[in-house]
């Protein structure tokens, strides 16, 4: 009446039934992974580091104010003026340093905001389920249904483009997408057999969304907050390009192509640098997210 | 194409030879060995029984004799050779035209299978139209034959179904149908019915066994199940982590095995122990019904269970035994009938129950990957049910986190370990004493062991006897596994269609006379006796027939 | 099949619903207004007695609930309202410049739906060779420029240094149809490659997700070719996601040519959205809004319609 299982001693796991891996730390493996991370996603976490040194450090690097007339009009570039002088004589250089801090200062808030708004209720819907579930998912169903460019146009028109209404509105606008993907993912986790323990046992709804369920979802939520990093911080710009997001002399980059566009038709460049800038923050956000999301779904895209 | 061509035809000659094949896969760690230098021949119309439990092989090595290896593995030595060519060395072009049509594949789970965007004819014709051995037409007419053959219900209408309108029987059945579609020379049957009921495997082995037989095709049939393979094989080999443990002809290996791991597989009886009977009731069910939404699971349910025995429920899926161990829990308030618990009427809704109610009444699932947070370590599985029902802290709590351990025969040293540090049976071992951590009166135990292997889940079941011998505490045991009620029931009840058919002692329970149902359900386990399919099947059909007119 | 009819009305139902409860959001949005709409536009030093009259003139003075019932009337007659800005009726205003848009974004989708669809179905078929990289790579770099980027770049090196196409999308009433699309070629290119390299995208995750089922290793043990894998097994499984972004990115050809608009000075709804955000102009922005909305609408909900039409679970239960 024996079997192995049974008399080896309690350490010595019977070879019927092992263990699937010895691996200790989530961190730490990400660490691991990093060191065998591919080209693409060490361009985008250097990338990164840039923009966020540069963005903390603006008023340091940057040769002239933000707002301050330093030459005339269109100035070429000079040894004074690196990257030459915009449409009112302001240093072009400067202003792309400062817009870093702005719109990127700005973009992040705003996702941070919309994470917490969207994360926090998708999370509860899916926990609670029934009706508070129902309901939220309807209301979004239609705030989704009117499209966020034009949606954000509207209440732009309505509240006034000032920092507050466009952080808050774009927050509130792109809750809607973390709502939907938070909500999906915790409901992954929320009818899983230990989250089934954790109500049998009688724990409150707070234990079973902070202890059950987010660790189990931090992934695919830091994925999606690289994600929604990139379209906040390409709406944002958009609308500045349109006139109607961040207000001058505030120097950002969506507002500077505009303003400056004109040179583009003599074949002058510069106006395409803060459009660079903008798309190489995103290039560089995408390749990490790319990346992590590879290394965390342990999800080998090759046959 | 010529070469292959002329050695079709004499029976007896070896069709399959495979010699020191290796396989690694990749992992975490690095690449693993999982095939360790296999030998194995196939003879034309003879059927190999490939015996194991998880991680033995066996899939491995029958998905190799098509020449395939699942992605991450690769065949690092060794040679395939079927009707004189390896195939570990044809190019993907090649054993296409191999596959399908001279080696054929059955997989466990036809639901899983078969395309769901796709008729099932036309998932049958494919095959041979697409490798241009029929055209359609004449493909179809042979289809509904099979179909006949593997007496599928309308055999002429049966392929315009989708998948998902068929029963996993039939769909099981409709996937052998597929397989021999081009008269292939080998089949490989992976694991074809562990996914069925008791009652529906027999259907299908039986099918399986006729049309083998009648066209007399080499097989490869993989299983974890001996009494299974041993209504079908003339020879079987025993695998273990990869290496043969003992091969040789099927009477030969169940009456004189060799090797004491066979002879393990082989001991079918777990553990008896003598049935108590309690003097007073921990649980009592009073006419229960339940439903989902509109959908009745539960009719005029009545059990009990006796203080410091076990009431083990049987059923097939889709007899409301999990239902009702969630009716019990209070996650399923049911809709009629009354609970008490302790000499107590209980609510049957979990929201209003104490939480000294909840501490007493304990659930293991069946699952315990997905019963355990893969974020918390040992230590906040066991500690926290301490701390919220007992205040244990500290050093107090860790003491107490250290006895369980003991009790579950674990040593401190899992203390920190994350549930993917353990294996399964050590999983199940550590929700179970997540339901004493609580100190639960009654534990539920919804098929505990039927995710694990025969050998891990006899240590389960010993564990919680011992428990039970110590603690004094109840059982509701949910199960569609025989042998398992045999082994840890005081009482058995038995469920069909949400409705109890049969309940009392389990001496009475296995001893004649029985109601239809559970004679059916005894006479579907199979034997150990390669004799056993042939000689069950007339009576079964009468009692199938019984059971669906009751 | 009797449940499909049931399900599409019911799909319906819902999208007329939503869009019902979007003009109401966009009419209470407007007229929870800060400040006077009158006194906007009649600036602050006009005389109480005038602002009364244009008050009444606008309806303004009406409850609002009469004056919502009046709006939606209005609205289902096609009459728009007039612009705040310079009195001419809204329907009038957009009619031409909703064709124009809709042409523009016309001929994007015609490019960039089976370009994309395509890429999606050979980057799967030829998952992790060279050409899937580095399609994976562009696409990624691609998805991240900002379109106005694209817009520009494109401007330098066809327009000013190339000279091929002009730089401004100036359509004129009575421009015959050749001239039309090549006054739109870059506008349009700018779309097509901005949505492609999203098409595309979702297309490969689309099938690559479905590769992993069981059926398809099925399908290897049967003999199948790669190429019918992917276009018999995994592409009708792939079918709902794929419908799905697809209808997404038309729906983002017409709402996000605003930008594109603005770049070319291209005269379509956008253009003139922006235009009239920029004066207030809010008659003619609640308009566009609602017409932007109407279509994506109308797109999701033909989305679903179709996702349910193709789906075998629902169209043949059990």
């Amino acid at each position: 009446m024996s079997t192995p299982a049974d008399h080896s001693p309690p350490l010595n796991i019977a070879p019927a039934d092992r263990p699937h891996r010895q691996d200790p730390g989530r961190f730490r493996a990400l660490l691991e992974g990093l060191r065998r991370a591919p080209v693409s996603a060490w361009f985008g976490l250097v990338i990164v580091a840039i923009y966020v040194l540069v963005a903390l450090f603006a008023s340091l690097i940057a040769p002239y104010g933000e707002g301050q007339v330093v030459g005339s009009q269109f100035d070429p570039w000079t040894a004074q003026h690196l990257l030459g002088t915009d449409n009112l004589g302001r240093d072009t250089l400067s202003r792309l340093i400062y817009g870093a801090r702005n719109t990127v200062g700005i973009a992040f808030l705003t996702t941070s905001l919309a994470f917490l708004i969207g994360g926090s209720a998708g999370l509860v819907a899916a926990v609670v389920g029934g009706w508070v579930d129902q309901a939220l998912a309807r209301l979004i169903d239609i705030l989704m249904a009117v499209p966020q460019l034009i949606f954000a146009l509207l209440l732009l028109t309505i509240f006034g483009a000032s920092v507050t209404s466009l952080v808050s509105i774009i927050a509130v606008l792109d809750a809607t997408r973390v709502f939907r993907l938070a909500r999906a993912a915790g409901m992954n986790i929320a009818v899983m057999d230990y989250v089934e323990v954790a109500r049998l046992r009688g724990e409150g709804l707070i234990w079973i969304l902070s202890r059950e369920v987010l660790p189990n979802i931090l992934p695919p939520l830091v994925a999606e907050f690289g994600l929604r990093f990139c379209f906040v911080f390409l709406l944002i710009s958009s609308l500045s390009f349109l006139g109607i997001g961040l207000q001058p002399p505030t120097a950002d980059w969506g507002s500077m192509v505009r303003d400056n566009a004109i040179l583009i038709t003599y074949g002058d460049i510069t106006p395409l640098l803060p459009a660079a800038a903008i798309a190489l923050l995103t290039v560089g956000v995408n390749f990490l997210v790319d990346w992590f999301l590879r290394e965390t779904s342990g999800l080998d895209d090759e046959t | 194409m010529t070469k292959l061509d002329s050695v079709r035809g004499t029976k007896g000659d070896v069709i399959l030879d495979v010699k020191g094949l290796r396989i690694r896969a990749k992992s975490k760690a690095g690449w693993a060995e999982i095939v360790k230098g296999i030998d194995l021949t196939l003879r034309r119309g003879e059927i190999l029984g490939l015996i194991g439990e998880s991680g033995a092989g066996k899939s491995t090595i029958g998905l190799a004799a098509l020449g395939y290896v699942k992605p991450g593995c690769r065949i690092t030595d060794g040679t395939i050779l079927f009707a004189g060519e390896d195939l570990s060395e044809l190019s993907e072009a090649e054993l296409r035209r191999l596959r399908g049509v001279r080696i054929a594949y059955v997989a466990q789970s036809a639901a899983a299978a078969f395309n769901p965007a796709h008729r099932l004819i036309d998932q049958y014709t494919e095959v041979a139209v697409v490798h241009g051995i029929r055209d359609a037409a004449s493909a179809r007419a042979q289809a509904v034959e099979l179909y006949r053959k593997l007496h599928l219900p309308n055999p002429e209408s049966f392929g315009e179904r989708f998948p998902h309108q068929v029963s996993g029987g039939q769909l099981q059945r409709a996937m052998v149908a597929m397989a021999l579609a081009c008269k292939p020379d080998i089949i490989v049957f992976d694991e074809p019915t562990t996914a069925l009921d008791v009652t529906t495997q027999i259907e299908v082995l039986a099918a399986i066994k006729d049309v083998v037989r009648d066209f007399h095709t080499a097989a490869i049939y993989i299983t974890h199940d001996l009494a299974v393979v041993a209504q079908l094989a003339d020879r079987i080999m025993v695998l273990r982590h990869g290496d043969l443990v003992e091969e040789g002809n099927t009477r030969q290996i169940l009456e004189q095995p060799s090797a004491d791991y066979t002879r393990q597989l082989l001991r079918r009886d777990p553990p008896k122990r003598d049935t108590t009977t309690a003097s007073r009731n921990i649980l009592t069910v009073s006419s229960v019904d339940a439903a989902y939404g509109s959908i009745k699971v539960l009719h005029d349910v009545s059990l009990s269970v006796g203080e410091g025995t076990t009431v083990a429920v049987v059923g097939e899926s889709g007899s409301g035994k999990s239902t009702l161990a969630r009716v019990v829990t209070g996650l399923l308030p049911c809709s009629k009938g009354t609970l008490m618990f302790d000499g107590r009427a209980i609510d049957s809704s979990l929201r209003r129950r104490s939480l000294d109610l909840r501490r007493r009444i304990q659930l293991v699932h069946q699952m315990p990957d997905t019963s355990l947070n893969p974020r918390h370590r040992v230590r906040e599985v066991l500690g926290r049910p301490l701390s919220f029902y007992h205040g244990l802290m500290g050093r107090l709590r860790t003491a107490r986190i250290i006895e369980l351990l003991e009790q579950i025969e674990l040593d401190p040293t899992f203390l920190d370990r994350f549930p993917e540090e353990l294996s399964g049976g050590q999983k199940q071992r550590l929700c179970i004493a997540r339901a004493l951590a609580a100190k639960a009166d009654l534990i539920i135990c919804d098929e505990v062991t039927s995710a694990l292997d025969q050998s891990v889940a006899q240590g389960i079941l010993r564990l919680l006897m011992d428990l039970q011998k110590n603690l004094r505490v109840s059982y509701l045991f949910i199960t569609h596994d025989l042998q398992t009620v045999r082994a840890i029931a005081d009482e058995v009840v038995v469920m069909n269609q949400g409705r109890i058919v049969e309940q009392g002692p389990k001496d009475e329970f296995f001893a004649p006379p029985h109601h239809p149902y559970t004679q059916l359900l005894l006479t579907s386990v199979p034997q150990m006796d390669p004799d056993w399919l042939d000689s069950i099947r007339e009576t079964r059909a009468a009692l199938a027939r019984a059971v669906s007119l009751a | 099949m009797g449940n499909i009819p049931k399900l599409i009305i019911k799909r319906l139902a819902l999208g007329v619903f939503v869009l019902w409860v979007v003009s109401l959001f966009i009419f209470l949005g407007v007229s929870l207004l800060p400040g006077d709409v009158a006194t906007e536009i009649l600036g602050q030093s006009a005389l109480p007695e005038t602002v009364a009259a244009f008050r009444h003139e606008l309806g303004l003075d009406l409850p609002l609930h009469i004056r919502y019932v009046h709006w939606l009337g209005g609205l289902l007659t096609g009459d728009l309202g007039h612009s705040l800005a310079n009195g001419r009726a809204v329907s009038q205003l957009i009619g031409e410049r909703l064709g124009n848009t809709l042409f523009l974004a016309g001929v994007a989708a015609c490019f960039s739906v089976p370009v994309s669809l395509l890429l999606g179905l050979l980057t799967a078929l030829y998952r992790g060779s060279v050409f899937d990289r580095f399609t994976n790579a562009v696409t990624l770099t691609w998805i991240s420029f900002p379109e106005f980027f694209v817009a520009y770049i494109l401007i330098m090196f066809f327009s000013v240094q190339a000279g091929w196409f002009p730089s401004l999308s100036t359509m004129r009433e009575g421009d015959s149809f050749a001239h039309s699309l090549y006054l739109v070629t870059l506008p349009a290119l700018t779309l097509t490659l901005v949505v492609t390299a999203h098409m595309m995208r979702m297309t490969r995750a689309a099938i690559i997700s479905v590769l992993g089922s069981p059926f398809i290793e099925m399908a290897k043990l049967k003999g199948i070719g790669q190429r019918r894998i992917i276009v018999w097994h995994a592409l009708p499984n792939a079918l709902a996601p794929i419908i799905n972004v697809v209808v997404i990115d038309l729906a983002y050809l017409i709402v996000g040519v605003v930008v594109v608009e603005v770049v070319f000075v291209y005269p379509g709804l956008g253009q003139l959205m922006i235009d009239s955000v920029q004066r207030r102009d809010i008659t003619v922005v609640q308009a566009c809004s609602l017409i932007f909305a109407a279509t994506y609408v109308l797109l999701n909900m033909f989305a679903d319609v179709l996702a349910i039409a193709t789906n075998p679970r629902l169209m043949y239960p059990k």
